[in-house]
């Protein structure tokens, strides 16, 4: 027996005239989450930074990869942050450095995340012994260190973009994988489910169409994180000389060339480190509102 | 000398609007109080307001709560906690919740003691958790003290949270639908400890409930809620007998009884929450006997007893009137089988939870399978409706035997049978709105087009009783009884034979319950539906159903006619559970515990 209060959202907001448009629950969760402050500084930076990553090329004062002055020169007008280990222009670099970053993580995330749930609802959803052989395997995965996994195989294949971001996302898999098979089983035991069973809806069917809406939101909180991770990873690689080669201009691959002339030119490592770590933590941001929201929005739609 | 004395309480939540308001009452020395009410009614938080405390968001802005001498509103929250447990003692719904999982019974108890008074010794704590246990009725072995909570039943449970409560010799006992979700053979059982505790140790009980046959078997007086504001209080008798609101009327109509078949009479219109409460009388957009004058301005109090008043202008007309409640007719079942499962032998895992029982529906019949919780009743109609596949024995659907599995079974028996599930909270996706999930079924057996889809579900919907708007809708916008509804118009869409209901009430409200099983009813009338009706509870079977199946532990115990079953059961268990289901029209019989 639930009494009391009306539920902040839900019934509550239906207006008994005509003219009501019901919203879907993602949408509130997304109105919902821009209260946050959070949510509000971590949009904003994200987009910054994605925005900067988009037309930094444009803005550049020089070519990436043009030399503007000796190696390791402090900031002057020619070259506002310094130049880097060969003399090229920091700022430049800065500039044109980010796209590979941004898109290879967004990439390798969202590759994860669909391999994941792919993995989760088959095993979520089938007889145990199915069950235990898929998530066992993930384990097995899980076990592997991300860097050494990718770094053998960038190895044996050579450093590529597009095996980057495969490796990336096939080593989130394990980890999406365990998040969502949580919650696809607690969903393929509710009464709505054993409804769908019983009129005969095929399995396909019941994880699209019942069990996928119901996970949608850890799911998008976990894709957050998976963003993060993969930029760290993909900026780690960079860094160890796996990922994005040079000449080209990478923020990664810029930690890596100028960490020798920390000392004298620190602005070469602290611009693409800040970049990094301002993606990162908006992206963080982002996510923890919208795990928030999703507590909230979820208490108040159960009873 | 009253124990507590209220006086108009007021309980905001943010936005000045009121749970409660202006509400007053009164608990002598070894009285039962019951507050009745449905959901929203502001039960509870009065209940919890005897404890000074209000629900997260919630306020106690007005009104004082007097304990003995103690003004509990004005003290300081450390001498607050202290009355906590000490003189004024809570119990709540789920004994289960309330337990630690991880800490043995006998140490939880002990615990209570050792809160509020430090230098009990050992062996006097030890003295005093087995006087409680033996007052609530609970053996006083090491083996039991030293049990865990989930080593007991959900019964047992509820008497250790009650031997928690009363331990340190509380004045003032608050319960808060302590019976709910218990069988009723355990909700007889603690309501004889209740009376006993209230005869023994002069303990004064303010017992919340929305059920009102309890309140008529275990409470002295009684005051009914509606929106926060007292609509009737008085004596149990005087209440049930010569109701002065037409709200109490209206509730008293729409509860089944177990002792006279009769049409449940629905409330019109849904309860006023905070914030979309009308002018005047709060009830008067639901009532039948409104005049002009109950639509603005204050509701006198009019006294109708000795200590028996009621809010409404109209109280003694309302007192005097004889509520209508006309007898269902009776459609002839048919002489066909429609449905038959016979010798089912069920088991979850290893353990066989259904032993050989057998079941036929016939035309435009409805069949009540009755039984507590873990008698089988759920496992059989999944076995019928083939979503549990482990069974032997076969279930026939008009002289064609169906496959275990509802994978394996023809689509048209499918679409023949259907199951509405206990909860609406669970059975409707909360991600997809109405009208796809009306449709679904649509698509499923008759490949519907778009337009066909959109006039079904509409249709489905009137058939229902709910508006064709309500389509776009998610199921979170919609009350416990509108989504029930959605899922009977899931159901009917499919054109079904039989419609399995499984307790399909038990979540909602009286007045819900009602017009639900009303609208069963006319659905059976109308379309020669045949139900399978799964309960717990008697009084709805009295009302709804022609045959009675009575299963206990998994095994058919008494079958028969409705009338002849309830009038003269043949077996002692279904006997024990008739004599345990209270009534509304039979005088609290509950013996206490000596």
């Amino acid at each position: 027996m639930t009494s009391g209060l009306a539920p902040v959202l839900g019934e509550a907001q239906r207006a008994p005239g005509a003219g009501f448009k019901p919203v879907p629950l993602w949408m509130r969760i997304l109105r919902g989450s821009l209260h946050l402050w959070r949510v509000r500084i971590g949009l904003t930076l994200a987009a910054l930074v994605v925005l900067l990553a988009l037309i930094g090329p444009a803005l550049a004062p020089h070519s990436a990869s043009a030399f503007a002055g000796i190696p390791f020169a402090g900031p002057s007008a020619q070259a506002p942050l310094g130049t880097d280990a060969l003399g090229r222009d920091v700022l430049s670099r800065v500039l044109d450095g980010g796209r590979t970053v941004v898109w290879m993580s967004l990439a390798a995330a969202s590759f994860g995340m669909v391999l994941g749930t792919f993995f989760a609802l088959v095993a979520g959803s089938s007889r145990p012994l199915v069950d235990d052989a898929i998530m066992r395997m993930m384990d097995v995965l899980l076990a592997l260190p991300v860097i050494i996994f990718t770094i053998l195989f960038i190895s044996l294949l050579g450093p590529k973009d597009w095996l980057v971001v495969l490796l990336v996302g096939i080593a989130h898999t394990p980890q999406v994988a365990r998040t969502a098979r949580g919650v696809t089983v607690e969903v393929m035991q509710r009464d709505f489910v054993r409804a769908a069973q019983a009129l005969g809806v095929a399995r396909r069917q019941i994880l699209i169409g019942e069990v996928l809406p119901n996970i949608i939101t850890p799911l998008a909180v976990e894709f957050g994180l998976r963003i993060v991770w993969s930029i760290a990873a993909i900026a780690a690689l960079s860094f160890l000389g796996y990922g994005i080669q040079p000449p080209a201009a990478d923020w990664g691959l810029m930690i890596n060339e100028n960490r020798t002339g920390l000392a004298t030119q620190p602005w070469a490592v602290i611009a693409p480190v800040l970049c990094i770590a301002a993606f990162a933590f908006a992206v963080n941001l982002v996510t923890e509102g919208l795990a928030r929201t999703v507590a909230g929005v979820d208490r108040s739609t159960r009873s | 000398m009253a124990v507590a004395t209220i006086n108009s309480l007021r309980v905001e939540i943010p936005g000045g609007l009121d749970v409660v308001d202006g509400l007053s009452l009164e608990i002598g020395p070894g009285e039962v109080l019951a507050l009745v009410g449905e959901s929203g009614s502001g039960k509870t938080t009065i209940g919890t307001s005897m404890l000074a405390h209000a629900r997260s968001g919630a306020r106690i802005t007005d009104g004082t709560i007097t304990i003995g001498e103690t003004e509990i509103l004005e003290l300081a929250a450390e001498p607050q906690r202290a009355l906590r447990g000490k003189t004024i003692a809570y119990v709540p719904q789920e004994p289960a919740a309330a337990l630690n999982p991880s800490i043995r019974i006998g140490r939880q108890l002990e615990e209570v003691i050792f809160d509020h008074e430090r230098h009990v010794s050992r062996a006097q704590r030890r003295a005093r958790v087995e006087s409680a246990l033996r007052d609530v009725g609970l053996p006083v072995t090491d083996e039991f003290i030293s049990r865990y909570p989930h080593q007991l039943s959900g019964g047992q449970q509820q008497r250790v949270t009650i031997a928690m409560a009363i331990i340190l010799a509380p004045r003032l006992l608050v319960m808060d639908e302590p019976t709910t979700g218990l069988d009723v053979t355990t909700q007889a059982r603690i309501l004889a400890i209740v009376r006993t505790l209230c005869r023994d140790h002069g303990i004064a009980v303010l017992y919340v409930t929305h059920d009102l046959a309890v309140v008529r078997e275990i409470a002295d007086r009684v005051i009914v809620l509606y929106a926060g504001r007292v609509a009737e209080s008085g004596p149990v008798e005087d209440v049930f007998q010569q109701p002065g609101h037409p709200y109490t009327q209206a509730l008293l109509g729409a509860v089944p009884d177990i002792s006279e078949r009769a049409s449940l009479v629905q409330i019109p219109g849904r309860a006023a929450r905070p914030g979309e409460r009308p002018s005047g009388c709060f009830f008067h957009p639901r009532c039948p006997m409104r005049i002009e004058r109950c639509e603005s301005g204050e509701v006198p109090t009019i006294r109708l007893g000795t200590a028996h008043h009621a809010c409404c202008h109209r109280a003694e007309r309302v007192a005097q009137s004889e509520p209508r409640r006309p007898a269902p007719t009776r459609l002839p079942k048919g002489a066909e089988v429609l449905l038959a499962a016979s010798r089912i032998t069920a088991s979850h895992g290893r353990t066989e939870v259904l032993h050989d029982v057998s079941l036929t529906v016939h035309e435009r019949e409805c069949v009540a399978l009755v039984g507590e919780s873990g008698s089988g009743k759920t496992t059989l109609s999944q076995c019928i409706i083939g979503l549990h596949e482990r069974y032997t024995g076969t279930v026939v659907l008009r002289d064609r035997p169906l496959a275990s599995s509802v994978r394996e079974r023809p689509k048209d028996a499918r679409r023949a049978i259907q199951y509405i599930f206990q909860s609406p909270y669970n059975s409707l996706n909360p991600r997809r709105t109405v009208g796809e999930i009306v449709a679904l079924p649509l698509r499923v057996f008759f490949g519907s087009s778009h337009r066909e889809l959109h006039a079904g579900v509409r249709d489905a919907l009137e058939r229902v009783g709910l508006s064709a708007a309500l389509a776009a809708y998610y199921p979170d916008q919609l009350s416990g009884g509108e989504r029930q509804r959605v899922s009977i118009a899931r159901a009917l869409v499919c054109r079904p034979e039989v419609l399995i209901c499984d307790e399909v009430t038990s979540a909602l409200d009286v007045s819900v319950q009602a017009a639900i099983v009303e609208l069963l009813r006319g659905l059976q009338a109308e379309n020669g539906l045949s139900l399978v009706f799964v309960t717990h509870n008697l009084a709805l079977v009295r009302n709804i159903a022609d045959e009675v199946v009575v299963l206990a532990d998994g095994r058919l115990v008494e079958r028969g006619d409705t009338a002849s079953v309830l009038d003269a059961p043949r077996d002692p268990y279904t006997k024990q559970l008739i004599a345990d289901t209270p009534s509304i029209k039979r005088v609290g019989d509950i013996t206490p515990v000596s």
